[in-house]
């Protein structure tokens, strides 16, 4: 039998396992947010126009 | 290759196995609201702007950690949640939920959320909350909650906890305000839980917990309730002239300090006979009025700090 087949633990688990996905997706978020706010002082849209300055040589 | 349908072990695991929501609600989610909200509060009345964003984790960690620390609560307490029957349904005594579960996610969370906490914002404000789950659960929930009649009064210092974090992971520090507001929260909480024991009666005699009704008797529980009340509305409506009052929260604290003593005066006044022959009418009528109090003392301070933003809040 192959591992693959839906067995009645799956059914079961389903909600738990969306659960626990829901919250590791809501970790990188946070720890991404966190991130871009700790690196630009707060203000990520004039950080990301002094890297596009950056780029086009300004 | 073993299949996990051969697999005897998984084959077998109970129907009623755990979901999502039952390790949720070991985190409390009921009282999670208020630390939520009175960490806001505390967070938001700081003179010092927070950004957005971090201001959101603060009180997600915040909330995580109080969370954490109802989660092992209910790990230590499980056999007397078993007994008592407003808590017979928790995941633990409901047997959805192992002992062992609830203890590692209670320190995975605990720790998860003083770092974080400190990483988002300052380590003061993360050693507050580290300080706190301590407190919680080691000094009330293990220790005190079962050895002393007085374990509501000094426990409730774990619940005053969350505005004092809010303040100190804006300004870094902990200021007047702050003991203000925990204060406040402190002085609250033994006449609220009092009030819950007074009608809850049979579910903390039939788990032996100390509660006063226990130890001193209900008529001792109704003069503790009236004196910690005074105490409650002198501190909160004094608070009103301080730095966080103004002239609205003055207001709300004069007329729900009012109520407060009103109810606490009646609860003093009744016998147990009165008190059954209505079904704790009155002592029903006080705890859902401690639980508005509480909340519309605090929406009271934030409204102060949103409309001092305007140059229209406090006494200045």
């Amino acid at each position: 039998m192959s591992i693959s087949k839906q067995h009645d633990l799956h059914k079961r688990r389903f909600g738990r396992n969306v659960g626990v996905g829901l919250l590791l997706v809501s970790f990188i978020v946070i720890v991404f947010g966190m991130t871009m706010v700790k690196v630009t002082g707060g203000d990520i849209s004039g950080a990301l126009q002094g890297d596009r300055g950056v780029q086009d040589g300004g | 290759m073993t299949d996990l349908s051969t697999n005897s072990t998984l084959e077998t695991t109970q129907p009623g196995e755990a979901q999502f929501g039952d390790y949720f609600a070991l985190l409390k989610p009921r009282v999670m609201t208020l630390v939520v909200f009175t960490a806001l509060v505390g967070l938001l009345a700081a003179p010092v702007p927070v950004h957005p964003f971090i201001g959101f984790c603060a009180i997600l960690f915040i909330a995580v950690g109080g969370g954490a620390s109802g989660a092992l609560n209910m790990w230590w307490d499980a056999d007397i949640d078993q007994v008592m029957k407003r808590t017979a349904k928790r995941p633990i005594p409901a047997g959805r939920v192992e002992p062992g579960e609830a203890l590692g996610l209670g320190l995975a969370l605990s720790a998860f959320s003083c770092v974080f906490l400190g990483l988002a914002t300052n380590w003061l404000a993360g050693g507050l909350l580290a300080f706190t789950i301590f407190f919680y659960v080691v000094i009330y929930t293990m220790w005190l909650k079962r050895s002393t009649p007085q374990n509501i009064v000094i426990g409730g210092a774990a619940g005053a906890f969350p505005p004092m974090i809010g303040w100190a992971a804006a300004t870094g520090s902990v200021g007047i305000e702050a003991v203000l507001m925990f204060c406040l929260t402190f002085m609250w909480t033994p006449p609220h839980f009092w009030a819950l024991a007074l009608f809850m009666r049979s579910d903390y005699d039939d788990a032996g917990v100390p509660m006063l009704t226990v130890t001193h008797g209900r008529r001792s529980t109704r003069v503790h309730i009236l004196v910690y009340t005074v105490l409650l509305a002198a501190l909160a409506i004094g608070t009103g002239f301080t730095s966080i009052g103004g002239p609205v929260y003055l207001a709300v604290a004069v007329v729900l300090n009012g109520l407060f003593l009103k109810g606490a005066w009646e609860i003093f006044r009744r016998d147990e006979d009165a008190s059954e022959a209505d079904n704790f009418k009155t002592e029903k009528a006080f705890f859902k009025l401690s639980l508005l109090y509480l909340f519309a003392h605090f929406g009271a301070i934030l409204l102060e700090a949103g409309l001092a933003r305007f140059g229209l809040g406090g006494w200045a």
